[in-house]
């Protein structure tokens, strides 16, 4: 018996006046997630199109591939390196002593393998409880769970520090869910990123393991600063001296949550979301440009104080979260400006913020993250003006 | 008397409360709330000033002429406002320096001001003073259940006596440091908000639009 007709059988159950019709939502979600929905437009106006919404998110989950690969890969190196002057302990330690995999930073498959032990448990984590709630949203509220939790708990996991305790995972990407995104109506209503807020909760709420000062390799005994304080304290041009090359951070062999550090894979990510489409590329444009400009402007002011002042724009993409963003959160397609317009003046908004925040706050080495929910905020009225100006100029034509 | 005394005072605490259904005092509610004595001392402090103000408000109501009678108003609260603030120097100077500004705003408390001109106006005082002290245990109920919240899992205590040992101290409880700024304050009132209009869904406000059904042609 095939798989289609298991469901066509209990089909009936779940449908309205079934016996377990309250589930309804939960056999949605599988059967959605398995086949093509069923569901058609049945109101004009008709327009044909192959990418719905379980198309878009899925291509979305595909462009975060090479990050998580090389997340993994990355997650493994650092801790491997980490080992080596420090020694191994904990269960991860003992599975790898068990396989006899080894502690070889040389080593890719080695190093993946460590990384997937650190990058599993948390991803697991976020679906159970970030699932939880959608599942139990949608039964009480009688809507759909789709596979936008599928981009979210992706995203998530992705922009989280290895180091993160299970527990912070779960507590973050709960609230990310229900504050983020279910109180104000389910997926295509919220208009924050869920997985942005659900870590500026965790960044607010435990700084001490969060906020980006010091390096997040889960070795205990090691620390050290992240290449953005570095920045912040001493300059770019310190960066070499602490082993980090622009390549290094172009590549992504540097300390940093999981799935963000290489701006190469994110790229990747990015050339697969312009070709199909799903990410608009005007916003993309609009934030290289705000971040290019600002960063420039303030190289041309210069502080003698603030060294961070000096860092070229090429070292904005390439260190801590910006490039992860740019590619996979301000081309988010419901919290950012729907209008075309809007969309340049959007990421723009957020280019310039990422520096503003990274250089003249001391306060958060990071920016990127506060920038694109303050992007978030601002979407919707920055569409109202572009709508009132288009507004206006067509009543001053036609006058 | 439509209402009893009875009511009158009840009322506020959750069917008429100021905080969740008419959403004033929203500002304080916010700064005063990371810990529970200081929320405790401002809802006795806003309790009083409520309560008097609208009785003395209510005694001279018939002589205040209508064009000025924000500016009596305000005389009358601010001068009770300053025997608050004096007695707190006086007696509890350490919460006096926690609150700072904010007994000070009392003044511009919406609640006060509320009560003074939607009740105290048209009311015999005793009825405005039970009115006024409702309406302040109703704020209070609310900066109460808000700071319970916040110092309990902010900083692993409640009035001061731990609770949740916390990690600095070599307990197990890892402190939420978002609880401790103020903009948490919005999330547990809005949380608040949300329960309560659960519990009680004639407090939803009507939606003011309809969201239309698609037309099938």
């Amino acid at each position: 018996m095939g798989l289609r007709s298991f469901f066509d059988r209990i089909e009936p159950d779940f449908v309205k006046g079934g016996k377990y019709e309250r589930f309804f939502p939960i056999y949605e979600m599988v059967e959605s997630f398995l086949f093509t929905p069923k569901t058609v437009t049945t109101a004009a106006p008709h327009a044909r199109s192959y990418v719905d919404m379980k198309r878009i998110m899925t291509y979305v989950v595909i462009a975060t591939v090479p990050c998580i690969l090389f997340g993994l890969y990355n997650t493994g190196l650092q801790t491997n390196m980490a080992i080596q002057q420090h020694g191994a302990e904990g269960w991860r330690a003992a599975i790898v002593e068990f396989l006899g995999v080894g502690f070889n930073p040389d080593n890719p498959l080695a190093n993946m393998f460590h990384g997937l032990l650190y990058f599993l448990p948390i991803y697991l984590v976020t679906l159970a409880a970030g699932g939880a709630w959608e599942v139990l949203f949608a039964t009480v509220r009688r809507h759909e769970v789709n596979e936008g939790f599928l981009v979210t708990s992706m995203l998530y996991t992705l922009i989280l520090p290895a180091s993160t305790p299970l527990w912070q995972v779960a507590l973050g990407i709960s609230f990310g869910v229900v504050i983020g995104k279910e109180v104000f109506g389910g997926t295509g209503k919220n208009f924050l990123n869920p997985a942005l807020v659900g870590r500026a909760f965790l960044y607010f709420a435990y700084p001490a393991q969060m906020s980006g000062d010091t390096i997040w390799t889960p070795v205990d005994g090691f620390s050290g600063a992240t290449a953005l304080s570095v920045t912040a304290s001493e300059g770019v041009a310190a960066l070499p001296s602490y082993g980090i090359t622009w390549w290094d951070a172009f590549i992504g062999t540097i300390q940093g949550s999981m799935g963000e550090t290489s701006t190469v894979a994110c790229l990747i990510g990015l050339a697969f979301l312009l070709t199909t489409r799903i990410a608009n590329y005007r916003m993309v444009v609009g934030c290289l440009a705000g971040m290019i400009g600002f960063s420039w402007l303030l190289n041309m002011i210069g502080s003698d104080t603030n060294p961070a002042f000096a860092t070229p724009w090429y070292w904005h993409l390439v260190i801590g979260g910006y490039a992860f963003g740019l590619v996979f959160m301000v081309t988010e397609p419901v919290s950012g400006s729907h209008t075309n317009l809007g969309r340049y003046i959007y990421g723009a908004l957020i280019g310039f913020m990422v520096v503003m925040i990274r250089v003249l706050n001391p306060a958060f080495p990071e920016g990127m993250m506060l920038a694109i929910l303050f992007g978030n905020v601002f979407a919707p009225l920055i569409d109202y003006f572009v709508v009132q100006a288009n507004i206006r100029r067509r009543a001053r034509r036609n006058a | 008397m439509a209402q009893t005394y009875r009511n009158m005072l009840v009322d506020p605490m959750v069917d008429n409360n100021p905080i969740t259904l008419q959403v004033l005092g929203i500002c304080s509610a916010l700064a005063v709330t990371s810990s529970l004595q200081v929320a405790f001392v401002m809802a006795i402090a806003v309790t009083l000033v409520t309560g008097f103000s609208s009785m003395f408000i209510s005694v001279i109501r018939s002589q205040i002429p209508g064009s000025i009678r924000i500016i009596v108003q305000m005389i009358i609260i601010a001068s009770l406002v300053i025997v608050v603030d004096q007695v707190l120097k006086a007696y509890a100077y350490e919460i006096s320096k926690t609150l700072s500004v904010f007994v000070g705003l009392i003044i511009t408390n919406c609640i006060v001001m509320g009560r003074a001109e939607a009740f105290a106006m048209k009311n015999p005082p005793f009825e405005s003073f039970i009115d006024g002290v409702g309406n302040g245990l109703g704020y209070g109920l609310i900066l109460m259940l808000v700071g319970f919240i916040r110092e309990l899992f902010g900083s692993g205590s409640l009035f001061g006596f731990t609770i949740l040992e916390t990690v600095n101290n070599g307990g197990w409880y890892v402190p939420n440091g978002l609880l401790l700024l103020p903009p948490s304050a919005f999330f547990v009132i809005g949380l608040l908000i949300w329960a309560f209009r659960t519990w009680k869904p004639g407090q939803v406000e009507a939606r003011e639009y309809r969201i239309r059904a698609v037309e099938a042609h």
